[in-house]
């Protein structure tokens, strides 16, 4: 049995089946305020702490709130921030990677110092210190992730323009009549888009961790959001009586993390790019 | 057949077979061959003809679980195919040497060649570090490595690759063993490094002497040391004869094909015809 | 070879340089005006008068430059600041905590190293097999598990069902199981991957097959030769991973409420203690350019051709 699973790392079926879970799961993310039985952050202290029913498929929490509602609600956070976080900081790294590369000398050299500074640190401290100074609250988490993840699309960003600089099929299509378009087309996101997808899969990974993180220490999300982090937060109170409360939310969050690191390391097999450690 | 005391290695019937994911494959069959002590087997042909394949099933080091060998490998007497892989480990370095291609990666980085070859000395004997230490240096001596006591301290990347070569000589020849496979020995090496090294291997097997299979696709290696040729095609040998008679009168079309391929400079030409 | 630490060493400066320079400028960016907070905390009433007094005093109207002079000065003489919260010296705070966070810290490194070699090196040389496919589920899960749901996990079993060992707290050796399990595991995720890597590589190297050939037994040329060579990256990402360490602590002693230094950073951000923070900071920045220094050097001990490259013999 354990060898089968671990052939799945090699099997072709990993990437479709993973992309078919994260698909369900942005769907789910997407359409949850329809289908959800519930209103998550009803609070009803009658219903509170009751074990699974009709009513309530997953039970509810110490508010009387259903568990299912709010776990399904709790995707579309975690999913639709790391989205959010994750197409700024590539936006970001996009200009100011391709701008270094392009650039080149002095600027290049000082941007990608300051690069390496920031990546050398774990982000979770880097974070950790701007909501210090910004404030705890989740716009400043989010933005806090933001500043820290984009010095990794810009270094990759710059390493292409880089290459690209010195590559040799750029004039030669131009020579042969190729359009601008038809160039970037071609020959630039072919080139761009295996590490980029690698990259962005594991980094929302990484960004789903670290949201959950900063909720559960009582920094990002407030109450009555509900955020997987915050509920395992506000569910260790009852790890006693009803563990169930902080185990959902843990479940949805190591699924979620768990899909994106394999389907990232899948891909990074498959379209031989090397991760970051 | 009774076991035949003058045939220092004998080879009969190896077939060699390896499992891929799409079916079986021969590497080398119907390979036939025999060593004398003090006899020198040249072995040739190109790169893939199974040469390399041949040395690791005498050495009994190809992986067990997707290779099956079949045929009978006789050292002095023993049958080495199938033989249990601690009896085997007393063989190798012992009464088999093998001298590798590449001197500059064949040591161990991280271990000065004196903690190596005074491993190699200890686990095959009972000497002590001092015993074997002063055998490796009259080893070394043998093959004229100067200072050998200072050598011996030395990591493998601080010393050249012809002299990295000579202490894998030196290694092999430590132990007397009966037979010295030499694969390649000469090919990394620049000209002058190479007639030593050849001179030492044949000074092994006239003080020794040991038998020593000589694997080389450099024809004139193998045309200067061998006493007999074997010519690997495709997994199989296609000539076997003494080197005279090979070089002279090739019988096979490969053989003659091998030979011919050699440049040669014909001293009759006027050096003007070549402006 | 000692030219080569000192090379080491002068490349470092500029790095400190920077991280001193982005905590002083913590204190502009944030909204938190240190004077005002210091006055609050000391329980004064910041009027303008004392407001203007006590920005001055913290030198607050000067120029920027003369600014980070000052708290490099002071930072050199382990002077951090007040914080606001306590009122007392942030270093102060900081030494009554910090022992807790290296306790743990240090056991979870044992226990990790304890763990990653055997198995790692187990799973390269024995590929395909049980042990392997155990530590690649490992490595995998303990890579993807977040730390805080992970001590939940532990604790209720372990605690609450089984009762074997404190939900919470510090004290006996009984109280430093679960965190630093927690704390090991994803550190074990990577080692073991790193080392597992490291193996198979060397495997394939020549070498591995000279020594075969020279009869040498199968378990001197596993443990002696290809585990020296293969244990050199992880040696290395040992050194690099001192990050995920200290993220781990903040988290873990979160969980376990355990009084360390990673729970006061927490706090101190709870409560705006800008000094507090700022110190967390630039110890964290310390800590890795330090922590890359030894791992340099003991490289260079293990490796002998990174610092002999230069004694080629002919």
């Amino acid at each position: 049995m354990i060898t089968s699973i671990r052939t799945i790392f090699k099997n072709e079926k990993v990437i479709p089946i993973c992309s078919t879970i994260l698909g369900i799961l942005f769907i789910i993310a997407i359409l949850a305020p329809w289908i959800t039985p519930n209103d998550p952050v009803a609070v009803n202290l009658a219903y509170k702490l009751q074990p699974p029913s009709w009513n309530f498929p997953l039970g509810t929490d110490h508010l009387g709130r259903c568990n299912l509602s709010r776990i399904l609600y709790g995707a579309r956070i975690s999913l639709g921030f790391a989205i959010l976080i994750f197409i700024s900081s590539l936006a970001i790294g996009l200009i100011i990677g391709t701008f270094s590369g392009y650039k080149g000398g002095w600027v290049d050299h000082v941007l990608m110092r300051f690069c390496d500074a920031v990546m050398a640190f774990p982000s979770l401290i880097l974070v950790l210190g701007l909501v210090g100074i910004f404030g705890p609250g989740l716009s400043q988490v989010i933005l806090a992730l933001m500043l820290v993840q984009w010095v990794y699309y810009a270094r990759m960003f710059r390493g292409m323009a880089l290459s690209l600089k010195e590559q040799n099929f750029i004039p030669a299509a131009k020579i042969s009549g190729s359009s601008q378009w038809k160039i970037i087309k071609n020959h630039i996101i072919p080139n761009v888009l295996p590490p980029l997808v690698v990259m962005g899969t594991l980094e929302m990974g990484w960004a789903i961790m670290d949201i959950s993180a900063m909720s559960f220490l009582g920094l990002g999300v407030q109450s009555p959001t509900p955020e997987w982090g915050a509920m395992i937060h506000e569910g260790k109170s009852y790890i006693r009586t009803n563990p169930e409360l902080m185990l959902y939310p843990g479940l949805s969050i190591m699924l979620v993390i768990v899909t994106f690191n394999l389907l990232g390391e899948a891909l990074s097999e498959r379209y031989g790019v090397k991760r970051r450690f | 057949m009774g076991t035949d005391k003058s045939k220092v290695l004998q080879v009969r019937d190896l077939h060699v077979q390896i499992k891929a994911k799409n079916g079986i494959t021969t590497l080398v069959q119907d390979i036939n061959f025999e060593l004398k002590p003090g006899e020198i087997l040249g072995l040739i042909g190109e790169s893939g003809c199974g040469k390399t394949v041949t040395s690791m099933s005498i050495l009994q080091l190809l992986n067990r679980k997707e290779t099956t060998i079949e045929g009978s490998i006789m050292l002095k007497g023993q049958e080495l195919n199938g033989l249990a892989e601690k009896e085997m480990r007393k063989i190798r370095g012992k009464d088999i040497a093998f001298i590798m291609q590449n001197p500059m990666n064949a040591f161990t980085p991280v271990f000065t060649i004196g903690h190596q070859f005074v491993e190699t000395i200890r686990s095959h004997t009972s000497l002590n570090k001092k015993q074997a230490t002063e055998l490796a240096i009259e080893s070394m001596k043998q093959v004229n490595l100067p200072d050998p006591g200072k050598l011996l301290k030395y990591y493998p990347f601080q010393l050249s690759g012809g002299m990295l070569q000579r202490v894998m000589i030196a290694i092999a020849a430590s132990l007397h063993p009966a037979v010295i496979i030499a694969d390649e020995p000469t090919t990394a090496l620049d000209v002058n490094n190479q007639k030593n090294v050849l001179r030492h291997l044949d000074k092994i097997r006239s003080e020794y002497g040991s038998a020593i299979l000589l694997i080389s696709h450099d024809l004139g290696v193998v045309s200067e040391m061998a006493d007999e040729v074997a010519v690997m095609q495709h997994g199989k040998i296609v000539e076997k004869a003494g080197v005279f008679q090979l070089f002279d009168s090739p019988k096979h079309e490969y053989t003659k094909k091998l030979l011919n391929a050699r440049p040669t400079l014909y001293l009759e030409e006027p050096m003007t015809n070549l402006i | 070879m000692g030219n080569y630490i000192l090379k080491r060493i002068m490349s470092i400066i500029p790095v400190f340089l920077l991280a001193t320079l982005l905590t002083t400028g913590m204190v502009h960016l944030s909204s938190v005006d240190p004077a005002e907070a210091y006055l609050t905390a000391a329980h004064i009433q910041p009027t303008d008068e004392i407001l203007a007094q006590k920005r001055h005093e913290f030198g607050l109207d000067q120029p920027f430059f003369i600014q980070y002079a000052n708290s490099i000065m002071k930072i050199c003489q382990l002077d951090f600041g007040i914080s606001y919260v306590s009122n007392k010296p942030v270093w102060d705070e900081v030494i009554y905590r910090i022992p807790a966070t290296i306790q743990l810290a240090i056991v979870s490194i044992l226990i990790a190293v304890f763990v990653s070699v055997p198995l790692g090196f187990l799973a390269g040389v024995k590929k395909g097999s049980a042990i392997d496919h155990f530590s690649r589920l490992l490595s995998f899960f303990g890579a993807s598990i977040p730390s805080f749901w992970l001590g939940y996990i532990l604790v209720f079993f372990f605690s609450v069902k089984l009762n074997l060992f404190p939900v919470e707290g510090i004290g006996t050796w009984q109280h430093l199981v679960l965190p630093s399990i927690t704390l090991a595991l994803p550190l074990i995720a990577m080692y073991t991957r790193l080392l597992r890597a490291s193996v198979l590589e060397n495997l394939q190297q020549p070498y591995v097959l000279f020594a075969r050939t020279r009869g040498l037994k199968e378990k001197t040329i596993m443990t002696k030769h290809v585990l020296r060579i293969a244990i050199s990256p992880m040696i290395t990402g040992l050194g690099m991973n001192l990050g995920k360490l200290l993220t781990g602590t903040i988290i873990v002693e979160s969980v376990f409420s355990w009084p360390g230094f990673g729970r006061y950073f927490i706090e101190a951000i709870f409560n705006r203690d800008i000094p507090v923070i700022q110190c967390y900071v630039l110890i964290a920045a310390s800590l890795f350019i330090l922590s890359n220094l030894i791992v340099d050097i003991v490289q260079m001990y293990i490796d002998p051709r990174i610092s002999r490259k230069e004694g080629q013999h002919r």
